[in-house]
């Protein structure tokens, strides 16, 4: 009737967290024979009585909501094919990825061509992982300039932080724009030495990704790099 | 990426390179480790950034070609292992592996960087035969640098196995002080054009985005042993010398590592 881990352990598929009906297992955990094992290679959470494990590395599951960034890699009949960095593909339909009208005999290639980025919403996902997305919303764009780097997309939500206070951060002292897709590509788009940095301090956090305080740590190498302290990083009202 | 290549292009014609690096730069760490391998008589890892080689020497007794009676022979294989990139599969050499080998080969080979002649112990019968076999651990960009680096400090390695002069078995597992007879150190210099500037040691973005390269094998003395042209895009006179020049002067500063690296 115990548990045998500590909060923020690194914990391998199929060991023993806890013994005993004390605790539940949460997301990535499961129960046998009255103790809870880990699924995955990850970090404990534990949040009551309810185990997590929190992974760090897998691939990125779908979730309806998530802003992705995708390149095209087909021409449809009545849309593109997305390829997101997963196993599976993503469907972004005509009326979806542009909101003026379509003739029927307009090359869609002038629209988005093979090869090109785009910044995307999930709006479906089924059970056989079909995916469809829109570019309709505002803040999805087909990607123009700058550089996509990619990350594991379990680190994703170190790179934002806590109400995107990394990612502020991050802008705050690069100058850069910065678009993090869920599925780990992430678009830059500043000066050439902003995108440069800001992609160094990306790499960073993902290596870093289980240390606590890495806020302050990527604040003190960020002022260390630019010479220069910014106050007040934080927008007023995030919108990441 | 071809978000990517467009900045890398637009980056060029300004003297810049997407990782922060100068046009004329080699990426870091930049590591030579030799006898990695004890089964091959010569060997050698390289390292440049990510991008992660390795060569090894095997000697074998053979029976010289006709045409070439008192001379031994060389013999360079690269496999390009599916692990080292998405782009790689298992199956016969692609025509990528095979201009490796080739390019790494005619560098070597048409220095006569091995006196051939010093490798023949009977006339006509029996000779040593130098096979270099270099594999690619990782692409990161520039194998055709880091596999003739990888290739001569395996050369400079190597030392010939023990024969029983009574069976002339070889004995592979012990090895003499004898080593090869290298007359000079030919060390290949991949020199890639991207919107009309010149850059060394390229990332596979950057390898992909490039119009045209060249890649010079020179050795100490500065003279040419071999060129091999690549991509699409023609090269002019001025380009070419000016290539040459700046090949000679990098392959120079790797053979200041490799010398070091040895000691």
């Amino acid at each position: 009737m115990s548990i045998v881990v500590n909060e923020r352990d690194i914990v391998i598929p199929g060991e023993a967290l806890a013994e005993g009906l004390d605790f539940l297992p949460g997301d990535n955990t499961y129960r046998e024979n009255e103790k809870i094992y880990s699924k995955v290679l990850g970090l404990v959470s534990i949040a009551g009585r309810v185990l997590k494990i929190t992974p760090l590395s897998g691939p990125y599951i779908f979730k309806p909501g998530d802003k992705i960034i995708g390149e095209v890699i087909d021409i449809l009949m009545s849309g593109w094919r997305i390829k997101t960095g997963t196993a599976y593909t993503a469907m972004l339909s005509m009326q979806d990825a542009s909101s003026r009208f379509i003739r029927k005999d307009e090359d869609l290639s002038r629209i988005l061509a093979v090869g090109d980025y785009v910044v995307v919403k999930v709006t479906k996902v089924t059970s056989q992982n079909l995916i469809d997305v829109t570019m309709k919303e505002p803040g999805l764009h087909k990607v123009n300039g700058g550089r996509i780097i990619k990350i594991n997309s379990q680190k994703v939500p170190r790179v934002i932080g806590k109400k995107g206070s990394m990612i502020s951060l991050i802008k705050a002292h690069t100058n850069c724009d910065i678009t993090v897709g869920q599925n780990g590509l992430i678009w830059l788009r500043g000066t050439p030495e902003g995108e440069q940095l800001a992609a160094e301090a990306i790499k960073i956090i993902e290596q870093k990704s289980h240390q606590e305080g890495l806020t302050e740590k990527m604040e003190q190498f960020l002022v260390s790099r630019t010479g220069k302290k910014i106050e007040n990083y934080m927008p007023e009202e995030s919108s990441e | 990426m071809i978000i990517n290549k467009e900045t890398i292009t637009q980056l060029a014609a300004v003297q810049k390179r997407l990782d922060g690096r100068k046009l004329h730069d080699y990426r870091q760490p930049l590591l030579i480790e030799t006898d990695i391998s004890w089964t091959a008589e010569g060997s050698a890892r390289v390292q440049i950034g990510e991008t992660v080689v390795m060569a090894g020497v095997k000697l074998s007794l053979e029976k010289p070609y006709n045409d070439t009676p008192d001379e031994g022979g060389i013999m360079i294989n690269v496999e390009l292992l599916p692990l080292s990139s998405p782009d790689y599969e298992p199956g016969p050499p692609s025509i990528k592996a095979v201009e490796l080998a080739r390019v790494v080969d005619r560098g070597i080979r048409e220095a006569q960087a091995i006196d051939l002649k010093k490798l023949c112990i009977t006339p006509g019968e029996k000779a040593w035969f130098v096979t270099i076999d270099i594999m690619s651990i990782n692409d990161a960009g520039n194998l055709f640098d880091a596999a003739g680096l990888a290739s001569l400090a395996a050369l400079k390695s190597a030392h010939f196995p023990v024969v029983d002069e009574k069976t002339g078995a070889i004995d592979y597992k012990q090895k003499t002080e004898k080593s090869l007879p290298l007359r000079k150190e030919p060390l290949p210099v991949t020199i890639y054009k991207i919107n009309n500037s010149l850059l060394v040691d390229p990332t596979r973005e950057e390898e992909e985005t490039a119009q045209a390269r060249l890649t010079v094998a020179s050795d100490a003395k500065g003279s040419i042993s071999a060129m091999q042209k690549g991509g699409e895009e023609p090269l002019s006179i001025e380009e070419v010398s000016s290539i040459i020049d700046l090949a000679i002067e990098k392959s120079a500063f790797l053979r200041q590592i490799l010398t070091k690296s040895l000691q």
